[in-house]
């Protein structure tokens, strides 16, 4: 079996929504360059309804996947919806990522996230706080892989 | 072009068609064992030292100082466990070695280090080379051997394998030497380069899988890893591979009679990649210019990440590798790249393209038209590189 399911390389090879909205409402970055990973999300929001979201990820195939994947399964959908998106559903959606790849998923999950927490510190709308955790610490994740 | 430009030799090659007729008398009607006395099995027999002849033949070395195993791992974890042993019972437990040998060194190094040896990782400095004079300085009366690589599998480095030779013979110190990149691409001679024990692997020089050899000088002993029969002089049990070690023979003496010819080919196509990639703006050659594999071009590209690089060329018909950490399960980019003090943003943005005679001057020129536009998309696509044009992050290269 190849690494990657089809749905990943297809993904992949014709990602969906790639590039930048100049005048976004929110904006989400997570990642960092020495792991390797660094995903953006770019989101227009209409009446607490997202109208148009776009990434730009550098990253292994299974980033680009996901990033795009996640931009298809929020656009159109309510704010409160895109809060909700788990990194498994991305990964299902995917048909699956390899054990190792998993937290690309990850990564997109909290992109999201951190892009609608801009969106409403911009607009200063209330939230909760514990509706946005601390993205995972990527560097320390990494480190405990090295050990093993 | 629509068919496959192989472009990973270093990972493995192909099946020369010498190779593979050499093969399969082996598979077919020599299926005799060699241990058994009927001529079926002494036929086999035969080939097997005649094989073996040929092999010390072209390391310079006599054929009772082949040992044939399963490849290259095997050859390297023989010899270092045997040196290791040998240099406990005169009480030594130091290793000279460098940080950036083959996994298949580097882990039975640290299994030595964890059983109460005391490893020194020579610096390999930002071109990928070691000095003797290093070795030398690292030397103590303690030390068990030294290991260094002969060329380095990702950058292609080609260390000064003589010189430290050398030093080692002078200071008494056994000297191994992972050959698995150099045997059959560029002249070794166990005898001139000081060698004690090398490591070679058939798959790399168009011979098959599963398939490699440790020279050991004679006079130096060596452990088992594998008990059984008394095959490879006791020292290595099981039903020789005959169809693989003669074909590994008849591989190696391909790739050494044609070796001035195939040099001369790779490195014109070796320098026109590296000169046309180099021309891609904020793009690094990894390891020394001239003391380098004629096959190996290893370059970093800021600002992308390799294993996308990897999969967007495939779709072209490109193959290539990369020392990105997607490329493995760890996360952690290439050791090789961060031992030449690669930081590890470069080093998950590199691609390494090791080129064989099979290789062709069209096909050179396809990947040099590939390349850029490929790079060109996903910087494109990338906030790593948006932040590097913007200032926001400062370029390395």
């Amino acid at each position: 079996m190849a690494l990657y399911s089809e749905k990943v390389m297809d993904h992949f090879t014709n990602p969906r929504n790639v590039g930048k909205i100049e005048d976004a409402d929110g904006i989400g970055e997570v990642g960092n360059a020495k792991c390797g990973d660094i995903m953006k999300i770019y989101l227009k929001i209409e009446n607490d309804i997202i109208t148009d979201v776009k990434f730009n990820t550098f990253g292994c195939g299974s980033a680009i996947a996901s990033s795009s994947m996640a931009t298809e399964l929020i656009k159109g959908k309510p704010v409160s919806e895109a809060l909700e998106l788990t990194n498994k559903a991305v990964a299902e959606a995917l048909d699956g990522l390899p054990a190792h790849k998993m937290h690309c998923s990850v990564l997109a999950e909290e992109a999201i996230r951190a892009a609608v927490k801009d969106y409403y510190d911009k607009n200063g709308i209330a939230y909760d706080e514990s509706q946005f955790p601390e993205p995972h610490n990527e560097e320390e994740e990494h480190d405990f892989a090295e050990e093993e | 072009m629509n068919k496959v430009i192989y472009a990973d030799n270093a990972a493995t090659t192909a099946m020369s068609d010498k190779a593979i007729g050499a093969m399969l008398p082996y598979l077919k009607e020599v299926y005799g064992n060699p241990s058994s006395l009927y001529s079926a099995g002494q036929v086999a027999k035969e080939a097997l030292e005649e094989a073996r002849a040929k092999i010390a033949k072209y390391l310079n070395a006599e054929p009772r100082e082949i040992y044939f195993t399963s490849g290259g791992s095997e050859a390297d974890n023989q010899a270092l466990r045997s040196l290791a042993l040998n240099g406990e019972r005169k009480g030594k437990k130091h290793i000279i070695s460098t940080a950036f040998e083959h996994h298949a060194v580097l882990h039975v190094l640290k299994k030595l280090e964890k059983e109460g040896f005391e490893v020194t990782y020579l610096d390999v400095h930002e071109n990928g080379l070691v000095t003797a004079e290093q070795v030398e300085k690292a030397i103590r009366p303690d030390t068990a051997f030294v290991t260094v690589m002969y060329a380095n599998n990702e950058v292609g480095t080609i260390q000064p394998v003589r010189e430290i030779g050398e030093v080692c013979k002078r200071f008494n110190v056994p000297f191994h030497t992972d050959a698995v990149q150099a045997v059959g691409h560029i002249p070794v001679d166990v005898k001139a380069d000081n060698i004690d024990l090398l490591s070679l692997s058939a798959h790399k020089f168009h011979g098959p899988k599963g398939v490699g050899a440790l020279y050991c000088r004679r006079g130096i002993p060596l452990v088992t890893l594998i008990e059984g029969g008394a095959q490879e002089s006791g020292r290595r049990a099981g039903t020789e591979n005959v169809g693989g070690i003669v074909s590994m023979s008849v591989a190696l003496g391909e790739a050494c009679e044609n070796m001035s010819a195939n040099t001369e080919k790779l490195i014109k196509l070796r320098d026109k990649l590296i000169d046309g990639l180099t021309k891609i703006p904020h793009s690094k050659l990894n390891g020394d210019r001239n003391a380098r594999l004629p096959s190996n071009v290893n370059i970093s590209f800021e600002g992308v990440e390799g294993e996308s690089l990897i999969l967007d060329l495939n779709q072209r018909g490109i193959c290539v590798s990369s020392g990105s950490a997607c490329t493995t399960a760890s996360l952690e980019p290439s050791h090789v790249l961060l031992a030449l003090g690669l930081p590890h943003e470069v080093a998950h943005g590199s691609l390494r393209l090791s080129l064989s005679e099979y290789n062709t001057e069209e096909e050179i020129d396809y990947i040099l038209g590939e390349v850029p536009k490929v790079i060109e998309i996903w910087r494109e696509r990338s906030p790593f590189w948006e932040d590097l044009t913007t200032g926001k992050r400062k370029h390395f290269i």
